[in-house]
Protein backbone atom coordinates (compact mmCIF):
# COMPACT_ATOMS: atom_id res chain seq x y z
CA UNK A 1 0.00 0.00 0.00
CA UNK A 2 2.72 2.42 1.08
CA UNK A 3 4.81 1.53 -1.97
CA UNK A 4 1.81 2.07 -4.26
CA UNK A 5 1.40 5.53 -2.81
CA UNK A 6 5.08 6.15 -3.39
CA UNK A 7 4.72 5.10 -7.03
CA UNK A 8 1.67 7.35 -7.31
CA UNK A 9 3.58 10.32 -5.91
CA UNK A 10 6.58 9.67 -8.17
CA UNK A 11 4.27 9.46 -11.20
CA UNK A 12 2.48 12.67 -10.21
CA UNK A 13 5.81 14.47 -9.85
CA UNK A 14 6.97 13.25 -13.25
CA UNK A 15 3.66 14.23 -14.86
CA UNK A 16 4.09 17.67 -13.38
CA UNK A 17 7.60 18.35 -14.71
CA UNK A 18 6.92 16.79 -18.12
CA UNK A 19 3.81 18.96 -18.46
CA UNK A 20 5.76 22.05 -17.47
CA UNK A 21 8.48 21.26 -20.03
CA UNK A 22 5.89 20.59 -22.76
CA UNK A 23 4.29 24.02 -22.28
CA UNK A 24 7.53 25.92 -21.64
CA UNK A 25 8.38 28.88 -23.90
CA UNK A 26 11.24 27.63 -26.10
CA UNK A 27 13.60 30.56 -25.61
CA UNK A 28 13.24 30.57 -21.82
CA UNK A 29 13.84 26.81 -21.52
CA UNK A 30 16.92 27.08 -23.75
CA UNK A 31 18.32 29.90 -21.62
CA UNK A 32 17.75 28.08 -18.31
CA UNK A 33 19.10 24.79 -19.68
CA UNK A 34 22.27 26.52 -20.85
CA UNK A 35 22.54 27.98 -17.34
CA UNK A 36 22.56 24.45 -15.93
CA UNK A 37 25.79 23.90 -17.85
CA UNK A 38 26.83 20.25 -17.65
CA UNK A 39 25.05 18.38 -20.46
CA UNK A 40 25.32 14.71 -19.52
CA UNK A 41 26.39 12.06 -22.03
CA UNK A 42 23.49 10.11 -23.53
CA UNK A 43 22.40 7.81 -26.35
CA UNK A 44 19.32 8.31 -28.44
CA UNK A 45 16.52 5.78 -28.15
CA UNK A 46 14.46 7.85 -30.54
CA UNK A 47 15.85 10.97 -32.17
CA UNK A 48 13.67 14.11 -32.08
CA UNK A 49 10.73 13.69 -34.43
CA UNK A 50 8.15 16.33 -35.36
CA UNK A 51 4.58 15.13 -35.69
CA UNK A 52 0.98 15.96 -34.96
CA UNK A 53 -1.57 14.84 -32.43
CA UNK A 54 -5.31 15.07 -32.93
CA UNK A 55 -6.80 17.32 -30.25
CA UNK A 56 -10.27 16.30 -29.14
CA UNK A 57 -13.10 18.27 -27.62
CA UNK A 58 -16.46 17.24 -26.18
CA UNK A 59 -19.90 18.03 -27.61
CA UNK A 60 -21.43 20.75 -25.46
CA UNK A 61 -18.23 20.79 -23.39
CA UNK A 62 -19.28 17.68 -21.45
CA UNK A 63 -20.61 15.09 -23.93
CA UNK A 64 -19.13 12.65 -26.41
CA UNK A 65 -15.69 13.36 -27.92
CA UNK A 66 -15.10 14.83 -31.38
CA UNK A 67 -11.94 15.67 -33.31
CA UNK A 68 -11.16 19.39 -33.13
CA UNK A 69 -7.95 19.56 -35.15
CA UNK A 70 -4.29 18.72 -34.85
CA UNK A 71 -1.39 20.41 -33.07
CA UNK A 72 2.33 20.06 -33.66
CA UNK A 73 4.36 18.07 -31.15
CA UNK A 74 8.02 17.00 -31.05
CA UNK A 75 9.04 13.86 -29.21
CA UNK A 76 12.26 12.03 -28.42
CA UNK A 77 13.67 9.47 -25.98
CA UNK A 78 17.19 8.94 -24.71
CA UNK A 79 19.18 7.11 -22.06
CA UNK A 80 21.87 8.57 -19.85
CA UNK A 81 25.16 6.73 -19.34
CA UNK A 82 23.81 5.25 -16.08
CA UNK A 83 20.85 3.79 -18.01
CA UNK A 84 18.19 6.29 -16.86
CA UNK A 85 15.62 6.83 -19.61
CA UNK A 86 14.22 10.27 -20.39
CA UNK A 87 11.22 11.01 -22.61
CA UNK A 88 9.88 14.22 -24.07
CA UNK A 89 6.62 15.18 -25.77
CA UNK A 90 6.68 18.95 -26.21
CA UNK A 91 4.41 21.34 -28.06
CA UNK A 92 5.75 22.80 -31.31
CA UNK A 93 8.52 21.85 -33.72
CA UNK A 94 11.67 22.72 -31.77
CA UNK A 95 13.93 19.64 -31.68
CA UNK A 96 16.41 21.32 -29.32
CA UNK A 97 13.56 21.93 -26.88
CA UNK A 98 12.58 18.26 -27.04
CA UNK A 99 16.18 17.18 -26.45
CA UNK A 100 16.54 19.46 -23.42
CA UNK A 101 13.18 18.27 -22.05
CA UNK A 102 14.15 14.58 -22.38
CA UNK A 103 17.53 15.21 -20.69
CA UNK A 104 15.82 17.09 -17.87
CA UNK A 105 13.24 14.29 -17.53
CA UNK A 106 16.09 11.78 -17.19
CA UNK A 107 18.14 13.91 -14.77
CA UNK A 108 15.07 14.43 -12.57
CA UNK A 109 15.17 10.67 -11.89
CA UNK A 110 18.81 10.84 -10.70
CA UNK A 111 20.59 12.46 -7.74
CA UNK A 112 20.95 15.59 -9.92
CA UNK A 113 17.21 16.22 -9.47
CA UNK A 114 17.54 18.87 -6.76
CA UNK A 115 20.05 20.90 -8.77
CA UNK A 116 17.96 20.66 -11.98
CA UNK A 117 14.85 21.71 -10.10
CA UNK A 118 16.60 24.71 -8.55
CA UNK A 119 18.33 25.92 -11.71
CA UNK A 120 15.78 25.03 -14.41
CA UNK A 121 12.34 23.90 -13.27
CA UNK A 122 11.66 26.33 -10.42
CA UNK A 123 12.56 29.50 -12.36
CA UNK A 124 10.70 28.15 -15.41
CA UNK A 125 7.61 27.44 -13.35
CA UNK A 126 7.60 30.76 -11.52
CA UNK A 127 8.08 32.69 -14.77
CA UNK A 128 5.18 30.86 -16.44
CA UNK A 129 2.98 31.29 -13.35
CA UNK A 130 3.74 35.03 -13.26
CA UNK A 131 2.83 35.43 -16.95
CA UNK A 132 -0.41 33.55 -16.37
CA UNK A 133 -1.18 35.65 -13.29
CA UNK A 134 -0.63 38.90 -15.22
CA UNK A 135 -3.03 37.77 -17.92
CA UNK A 136 -5.62 36.72 -15.34
CA UNK A 137 -5.29 40.13 -13.64
CA UNK A 138 -5.87 41.97 -16.93
CA UNK A 139 -8.88 39.76 -17.60
CA UNK A 140 -10.25 40.43 -14.09
CA UNK A 141 -10.03 44.18 -14.77
CA UNK A 142 -12.51 43.73 -17.65
CA UNK A 143 -15.20 42.17 -15.44
CA UNK A 144 -18.45 44.11 -15.60
CA UNK A 145 -19.85 45.62 -12.40
CA UNK A 146 -23.56 46.09 -12.90
CA UNK A 147 -25.40 48.80 -11.04
CA UNK A 148 -29.03 49.82 -11.10
CA UNK A 149 -29.84 53.37 -12.01
CA UNK A 150 -32.06 55.23 -9.55
CA UNK A 151 -35.50 55.39 -11.07
CA UNK A 152 -37.59 58.52 -10.91
CA UNK A 153 -40.91 57.08 -9.71
CA UNK A 154 -40.67 58.07 -6.04
CA UNK B 1 -10.71 15.01 -72.81
CA UNK B 2 -7.16 15.63 -71.64
CA UNK B 3 -4.14 15.84 -73.89
CA UNK B 4 -0.73 16.46 -72.36
CA UNK B 5 0.92 19.54 -73.81
CA UNK B 6 4.36 20.82 -72.89
CA UNK B 7 5.48 24.36 -72.73
CA UNK B 8 5.43 27.43 -70.54
CA UNK B 9 8.20 26.34 -68.15
CA UNK B 10 10.09 29.59 -68.55
CA UNK B 11 6.95 31.67 -68.22
CA UNK B 12 6.06 29.81 -65.02
CA UNK B 13 9.54 30.25 -63.55
CA UNK B 14 9.55 33.93 -64.34
CA UNK B 15 6.04 34.36 -62.93
CA UNK B 16 7.14 32.79 -59.64
CA UNK B 17 10.24 34.99 -59.51
CA UNK B 18 8.05 38.03 -59.96
CA UNK B 19 5.63 36.70 -57.31
CA UNK B 20 8.54 36.56 -54.84
CA UNK B 21 9.47 40.14 -55.65
CA UNK B 22 5.89 41.38 -55.40
CA UNK B 23 5.50 39.54 -52.10
CA UNK B 24 8.41 41.52 -50.71
CA UNK B 25 6.92 44.77 -52.05
CA UNK B 26 8.77 48.07 -51.89
CA UNK B 27 12.22 47.28 -50.45
CA UNK B 28 12.46 50.75 -48.90
CA UNK B 29 9.77 49.51 -46.47
CA UNK B 30 11.00 47.19 -43.70
CA UNK B 31 10.35 43.48 -44.25
CA UNK B 32 7.65 41.86 -42.11
CA UNK B 33 8.93 39.12 -39.79
CA UNK B 34 7.04 35.93 -39.01
CA UNK B 35 7.10 36.91 -35.31
CA UNK B 36 5.48 40.27 -36.16
CA UNK B 37 2.68 38.49 -38.00
CA UNK B 38 2.23 36.02 -35.14
CA UNK B 39 2.05 38.77 -32.52
CA UNK B 40 0.33 41.61 -34.36
CA UNK B 41 -1.97 39.82 -36.81
CA UNK B 42 -2.96 37.21 -34.23
CA UNK B 43 -6.58 36.90 -35.36
CA UNK B 44 -5.50 36.13 -38.93
CA UNK B 45 -3.10 33.56 -37.48
CA UNK B 46 -5.97 32.08 -35.46
CA UNK B 47 -8.20 31.77 -38.51
CA UNK B 48 -5.46 30.01 -40.46
CA UNK B 49 -4.88 27.57 -37.57
CA UNK B 50 -8.62 26.87 -37.20
CA UNK B 51 -9.35 26.30 -40.88
CA UNK B 52 -5.94 24.77 -41.60
CA UNK B 53 -6.85 22.44 -38.72
CA UNK B 54 -3.34 22.60 -37.25
CA UNK B 55 -2.50 24.50 -34.08
CA UNK B 56 0.93 26.07 -34.57
CA UNK B 57 1.04 29.90 -34.50
CA UNK B 58 4.52 30.17 -36.04
CA UNK B 59 3.61 27.97 -39.01
CA UNK B 60 0.35 29.85 -39.55
CA UNK B 61 2.24 33.18 -39.48
CA UNK B 62 4.76 31.86 -42.00
CA UNK B 63 1.93 30.69 -44.25
CA UNK B 64 0.31 34.14 -44.11
CA UNK B 65 3.60 35.75 -45.11
CA UNK B 66 4.13 33.30 -47.96
CA UNK B 67 0.53 33.75 -49.15
CA UNK B 68 0.85 37.58 -49.14
CA UNK B 69 -2.03 37.76 -46.67
CA UNK B 70 -4.40 35.60 -48.76
CA UNK B 71 -5.80 33.58 -45.85
CA UNK B 72 -7.35 30.80 -47.93
CA UNK B 73 -4.01 30.32 -49.72
CA UNK B 74 -2.34 30.27 -46.28
CA UNK B 75 -4.85 27.66 -45.06
CA UNK B 76 -4.04 25.62 -48.19
CA UNK B 77 -0.32 25.71 -47.28
CA UNK B 78 -1.06 24.54 -43.73
CA UNK B 79 -3.33 21.72 -44.92
CA UNK B 80 -0.62 20.56 -47.33
CA UNK B 81 2.03 20.70 -44.59
CA UNK B 82 -0.05 18.76 -42.08
CA UNK B 83 -0.35 15.81 -44.44
CA UNK B 84 3.45 15.41 -44.18
CA UNK B 85 3.39 15.01 -40.38
CA UNK B 86 3.23 11.58 -38.75
CA UNK B 87 0.27 11.32 -36.36
CA UNK B 88 1.48 10.41 -32.84
CA UNK B 89 -2.01 9.80 -31.51
CA UNK B 90 -5.06 11.57 -30.19
CA UNK B 91 -5.40 13.56 -26.99
CA UNK B 92 -7.88 13.21 -24.18
CA UNK B 93 -10.83 15.51 -24.80
CA UNK B 94 -9.92 19.01 -23.56
CA UNK B 95 -11.80 20.13 -20.45
CA UNK B 96 -13.23 23.51 -21.36
CA UNK B 97 -14.78 23.79 -17.88
CA UNK B 98 -11.18 24.14 -16.63
CA UNK B 99 -10.35 26.85 -19.19
CA UNK B 100 -8.27 29.79 -17.98
CA UNK B 101 -10.58 32.41 -19.45
CA UNK B 102 -9.46 35.71 -20.96
CA UNK B 103 -13.06 36.41 -21.87
CA UNK B 104 -16.33 34.91 -20.70
CA UNK B 105 -19.74 36.40 -21.31
CA UNK B 106 -23.33 35.20 -21.18
CA UNK B 107 -26.26 36.78 -22.94
CA UNK B 108 -28.70 34.79 -20.78
CA UNK B 109 -27.57 35.24 -17.15
CA UNK B 110 -26.43 38.64 -15.95
CA UNK B 111 -25.17 37.40 -12.59
CA UNK B 112 -23.54 34.12 -13.60
CA UNK B 113 -20.84 32.94 -11.15
CA UNK B 114 -17.52 34.14 -12.51
CA UNK B 115 -19.24 37.21 -13.92
CA UNK B 116 -19.27 38.86 -17.30
CA UNK B 117 -15.62 39.23 -18.27
CA UNK B 118 -15.13 41.16 -21.50
CA UNK B 119 -11.48 40.36 -22.26
CA UNK B 120 -9.66 42.05 -25.15
CA UNK B 121 -12.76 42.58 -27.29
CA UNK B 122 -13.75 44.76 -30.27
CA UNK B 123 -17.26 44.96 -28.76
CA UNK B 124 -18.25 48.47 -27.64
CA UNK B 125 -15.49 50.07 -29.71
CA UNK B 126 -16.81 52.80 -32.00
CA UNK B 127 -15.47 51.27 -35.19
CA UNK B 128 -13.83 54.55 -36.09
CA UNK B 129 -10.44 54.32 -37.75
CA UNK B 130 -7.73 55.08 -35.22
CA UNK B 131 -5.11 57.19 -36.96
CA UNK B 132 -2.85 56.97 -33.92
CA UNK B 133 -2.04 53.42 -35.07
CA UNK B 134 -0.57 54.86 -38.26
CA UNK B 135 2.19 56.35 -36.13
CA UNK B 136 4.53 54.31 -33.97
CA UNK B 137 4.05 54.69 -30.25
CA UNK B 138 4.15 52.95 -26.92
CA UNK B 139 0.97 51.22 -25.79
CA UNK B 140 0.18 51.80 -22.11
CA UNK B 141 -0.14 48.60 -20.08
CA UNK B 142 -3.70 47.39 -19.54
CA UNK B 143 -5.18 47.85 -16.06
CA UNK B 144 -5.17 44.90 -13.64
CA UNK B 145 -7.44 43.66 -10.88
CA UNK B 146 -7.41 40.73 -8.47
CA UNK B 147 -7.98 37.56 -10.50
CA UNK B 148 -10.23 34.66 -9.52
CA UNK B 149 -8.34 31.56 -8.58
CA UNK B 150 -11.16 29.04 -9.05
CA UNK B 151 -12.25 27.79 -12.47
CA UNK B 152 -15.25 29.34 -14.19
CA UNK B 153 -18.27 26.99 -14.34
CA UNK B 154 -20.20 26.48 -17.56
CA UNK B 155 -23.48 28.42 -17.65
CA UNK B 156 -25.46 25.41 -18.90
CA UNK B 157 -24.66 23.64 -15.61
CA UNK B 158 -27.14 25.93 -13.87
CA UNK B 159 -29.94 25.04 -16.25
CA UNK B 160 -29.14 21.37 -16.00
CA UNK B 161 -29.99 21.39 -12.30
CA UNK B 162 -33.60 22.11 -13.29
CA UNK B 163 -33.52 19.57 -16.12
CA UNK B 164 -34.86 22.34 -18.31
CA UNK B 165 -32.08 21.97 -20.89
CA UNK B 166 -31.29 18.92 -22.96
CA UNK B 167 -28.35 16.96 -21.50
CA UNK B 168 -25.33 15.99 -23.52
CA UNK B 169 -25.19 12.18 -23.49
CA UNK B 170 -21.96 11.03 -21.83
CA UNK B 171 -19.77 8.83 -23.97
CA UNK B 172 -16.16 7.88 -24.51
CA UNK B 173 -16.76 6.52 -28.01
CA UNK B 174 -13.88 7.02 -30.46
CA UNK B 175 -15.02 9.86 -32.74
CA UNK B 176 -15.03 9.66 -36.52
CA UNK B 177 -12.20 11.49 -38.27
CA UNK B 178 -12.88 13.04 -41.67
CA UNK B 179 -9.14 13.33 -42.32
CA UNK B 180 -8.98 9.52 -42.27
CA UNK B 181 -12.33 8.29 -43.57
CA UNK B 182 -14.23 10.00 -46.37
CA UNK B 183 -17.42 11.69 -45.18
CA UNK B 184 -20.65 9.74 -45.63
CA UNK B 185 -24.22 10.81 -44.98
CA UNK B 186 -26.01 10.92 -42.66
CA UNK B 187 -22.95 12.01 -40.67
CA UNK B 188 -22.73 11.71 -36.88
CA UNK B 189 -22.59 14.88 -34.81
CA UNK B 190 -18.89 14.13 -34.10
CA UNK B 191 -17.99 14.39 -37.79
CA UNK B 192 -20.32 17.38 -38.31
CA UNK B 193 -18.56 19.29 -35.53
CA UNK B 194 -15.12 18.41 -36.92
CA UNK B 195 -16.22 19.61 -40.33
CA UNK B 196 -17.75 22.85 -38.99
CA UNK B 197 -14.77 23.80 -36.83
CA UNK B 198 -12.40 23.63 -39.84
CA UNK B 199 -14.99 25.01 -42.27
CA UNK B 200 -14.75 28.40 -43.98
CA UNK B 201 -15.68 31.22 -41.60
CA UNK B 202 -17.60 33.11 -44.27
CA UNK B 203 -19.60 30.07 -45.32
CA UNK B 204 -20.47 29.04 -41.74
CA UNK B 205 -21.37 32.65 -40.94
CA UNK B 206 -23.70 32.83 -43.96
CA UNK B 207 -25.37 29.53 -43.05
CA UNK B 208 -25.82 30.66 -39.43
CA UNK B 209 -27.26 34.00 -40.57
CA UNK B 210 -29.76 32.18 -42.78
CA UNK B 211 -31.16 30.41 -39.69
CA UNK B 212 -31.54 33.77 -37.94
CA UNK B 213 -33.39 35.19 -40.94
CA UNK B 214 -35.94 32.41 -40.79
CA UNK B 215 -34.63 29.45 -42.79
CA UNK B 216 -35.08 26.69 -40.18
CA UNK B 217 -35.43 29.26 -37.46
CA UNK B 218 -34.14 28.07 -34.09
CA UNK B 219 -34.03 31.22 -32.00
CA UNK B 220 -30.61 31.10 -30.35
CA UNK B 221 -29.28 32.87 -27.27
CA UNK B 222 -25.58 32.87 -26.59
CA UNK B 223 -25.75 31.00 -23.29
CA UNK B 224 -22.03 31.39 -22.98
CA UNK B 225 -19.02 32.48 -24.95
CA UNK B 226 -15.58 31.89 -23.51
CA UNK B 227 -12.06 32.38 -24.82
CA UNK B 228 -8.95 31.16 -23.05
CA UNK B 229 -6.39 28.41 -22.77
CA UNK B 230 -6.83 24.76 -21.90
CA UNK B 231 -4.23 22.10 -21.19
CA UNK B 232 -3.91 19.30 -23.73
CA UNK B 233 -3.29 15.85 -22.23
CA UNK B 234 -2.36 12.66 -23.99
CA UNK B 235 -1.70 9.09 -22.87
CA UNK B 236 1.96 8.29 -23.55
CA UNK B 237 2.40 4.56 -24.24
CA UNK B 238 6.06 4.48 -23.20
CA UNK B 239 5.17 6.05 -19.84
CA UNK B 240 1.91 4.24 -19.15
CA UNK B 241 0.17 7.43 -18.01
CA UNK B 242 -1.09 10.73 -19.42
CA UNK B 243 0.87 13.97 -19.40
CA UNK B 244 0.19 17.50 -20.56
CA UNK B 245 1.79 17.91 -23.97
CA UNK B 246 0.92 21.56 -24.37
CA UNK B 247 -1.87 24.08 -24.20
CA UNK B 248 -4.10 25.66 -26.82
CA UNK B 249 -6.19 28.79 -26.98
CA UNK B 250 -9.82 28.02 -27.80
CA UNK B 251 -13.11 29.84 -28.29
CA UNK B 252 -16.19 28.00 -27.07
CA UNK B 253 -19.79 29.02 -27.67
CA UNK B 254 -22.85 27.33 -26.26
CA UNK B 255 -26.20 28.44 -27.52
CA UNK B 256 -29.45 27.88 -25.69
CA UNK B 257 -32.34 27.43 -28.09
CA UNK B 258 -36.08 27.60 -27.59
CA UNK B 259 -37.71 24.23 -28.18
CA UNK B 260 -41.41 23.52 -27.92
CA UNK B 261 -40.88 19.78 -27.84
CA UNK B 262 -41.32 17.22 -30.59
CA UNK B 263 -42.66 13.72 -31.10
CA UNK B 264 -39.69 12.35 -29.19
CA UNK B 265 -38.48 15.14 -26.88
CA UNK B 266 -40.22 17.13 -24.07
CA UNK B 267 -40.38 20.95 -24.17
CA UNK B 268 -36.98 22.13 -22.97
CA UNK B 269 -34.07 24.21 -24.11
CA UNK B 270 -31.76 22.61 -26.63
CA UNK B 271 -28.13 23.35 -27.34
CA UNK B 272 -25.84 24.23 -30.19
CA UNK B 273 -22.09 23.97 -29.76
CA UNK B 274 -19.11 25.75 -31.24
CA UNK B 275 -15.46 25.07 -30.37
CA UNK B 276 -12.70 26.57 -32.50
CA UNK B 277 -8.90 26.98 -32.24
CA UNK B 278 -7.74 30.46 -31.24
CA UNK B 279 -9.65 33.64 -30.55
CA UNK B 280 -12.30 33.15 -33.23
CA UNK B 281 -15.62 34.15 -31.72
CA UNK B 282 -17.59 34.97 -34.87
CA UNK B 283 -16.79 31.50 -36.14
CA UNK B 284 -17.60 29.78 -32.82
CA UNK B 285 -21.01 31.48 -32.55
CA UNK B 286 -21.81 30.68 -36.19
CA UNK B 287 -20.70 27.07 -35.69
CA UNK B 288 -23.06 26.69 -32.71
CA UNK B 289 -26.03 27.97 -34.73
CA UNK B 290 -25.30 25.66 -37.66
CA UNK B 291 -24.69 22.71 -35.31
CA UNK B 292 -28.13 23.32 -33.79
CA UNK B 293 -29.82 23.56 -37.21
CA UNK B 294 -28.23 20.26 -38.29
CA UNK B 295 -29.56 18.48 -35.19
CA UNK B 296 -33.19 18.47 -36.40
CA UNK B 297 -33.22 14.71 -36.96
CA UNK B 298 -31.99 13.69 -33.51
CA UNK B 299 -34.38 16.17 -31.83
CA UNK B 300 -37.38 14.88 -33.81
CA UNK B 301 -37.95 18.21 -35.59
CA UNK B 302 -39.30 18.55 -39.12
CA UNK B 303 -37.02 19.06 -42.09
CA UNK B 304 -38.15 22.43 -43.42
CA UNK B 305 -36.10 22.27 -46.60
CA UNK B 306 -33.68 24.93 -45.36
CA UNK B 307 -30.09 24.81 -46.58
CA UNK B 308 -28.72 25.01 -43.02
CA UNK B 309 -30.61 21.80 -42.10
CA UNK B 310 -29.23 19.90 -45.08
CA UNK B 311 -26.03 18.31 -43.82
CA UNK B 312 -24.95 17.13 -47.23
CA UNK B 313 -25.26 20.70 -48.51
CA UNK B 314 -23.51 22.26 -45.50
CA UNK B 315 -20.72 19.75 -44.97
CA UNK B 316 -19.94 19.27 -48.66
CA UNK B 317 -19.52 23.01 -49.25
CA UNK B 318 -17.98 24.32 -46.01
CA UNK B 319 -14.39 23.38 -46.76
CA UNK B 320 -12.70 26.32 -48.47
CA UNK B 321 -9.75 24.25 -49.70
CA UNK B 322 -11.98 21.74 -51.48
CA UNK B 323 -14.09 24.60 -52.78
CA UNK B 324 -11.24 26.75 -53.99
CA UNK B 325 -9.48 23.76 -55.55
CA UNK B 326 -12.48 22.92 -57.67
CA UNK B 327 -13.42 26.51 -58.38
CA UNK B 328 -9.94 27.65 -59.38
CA UNK B 329 -9.09 24.64 -61.52
CA UNK B 330 -11.36 26.03 -64.23
CA UNK B 331 -8.83 28.80 -64.90
CA UNK B 332 -6.17 26.23 -65.85
CA UNK B 333 -5.80 25.26 -69.52
CA UNK B 334 -8.90 23.56 -70.91
CA UNK B 335 -7.99 24.24 -74.53
CA UNK B 336 -9.03 20.85 -75.86
CA UNK B 337 -12.29 20.70 -73.87
CA UNK B 338 -13.13 24.14 -75.15
CA UNK B 339 -12.17 23.25 -78.72
CA UNK B 340 -14.71 20.41 -78.72
CA UNK B 341 -17.40 22.69 -77.22
CA UNK B 342 -16.66 25.23 -79.93
CA UNK B 343 -17.10 22.59 -82.62
CA UNK B 344 -20.37 21.51 -81.05
CA UNK B 345 -21.87 24.99 -80.79
CA UNK B 346 -20.84 25.76 -84.43
CA UNK B 347 -22.52 22.55 -85.56
CA UNK B 348 -25.73 23.33 -83.62
CA UNK B 349 -25.81 26.84 -85.07
CA UNK B 350 -25.39 25.44 -88.58
CA UNK B 351 -28.24 23.02 -87.98
CA UNK B 352 -30.46 25.80 -86.61
CA UNK B 353 -29.60 27.95 -89.60
CA UNK B 354 -28.62 30.84 -87.33
CA UNK B 355 -25.56 31.81 -89.33
CA UNK B 356 -27.54 31.94 -92.59
CA UNK B 357 -30.09 34.28 -91.05
CA UNK B 358 -27.33 36.45 -89.59
CA UNK B 359 -25.64 36.65 -92.98
CA UNK B 360 -28.88 37.57 -94.68
CA UNK B 361 -29.58 40.27 -92.08
CA UNK B 362 -26.10 41.70 -92.62
CA UNK B 363 -26.64 41.82 -96.36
Amino acid sequence: MASEEKIGAAEAARRSWMGLLARAPEARLRELWQGYGAVPGFDWLRRPEVGAVMVRGRMGGTGAPFNLGEMTVTRCSLTLEDGTVGHAYVQGRDKAKAEAAALIDALMQTPAAAAVRAVVLDPLESGMAAAKQTRAAKSAATKVDFFTLVRGED
Amino acid sequence: MYVAVKGGERAIENAHAWLAEERRGDTSVAELSVAQIREQLALAVNRVMAEGSLYDPDLAALAIKQARGDLIEAIFLIRAYRTTLPRFGATRPVETGEMVCDRRISATFKDAPGGQVLGPTFDYTHRLLDFKLAAEGEVPEAPKADPRSESTPHITEFLQGEDIIQREPESEAVPGDLTRQPMSFPAGRDVRLQSLTRGDEGFILGMAYSTQRGYARNHAFVGELRIGTVAVEMEIPELGFAIEIGEVELTECETVNQFKGSKTEPPQFTRGYGLVFGQTERKAIAMALVDRALRWRELGEDFLGAAAQDEEFVLSHSDNIQATGFLEHIKLPHYVDFQSELELVRKLRREAGVDDEAREAAE
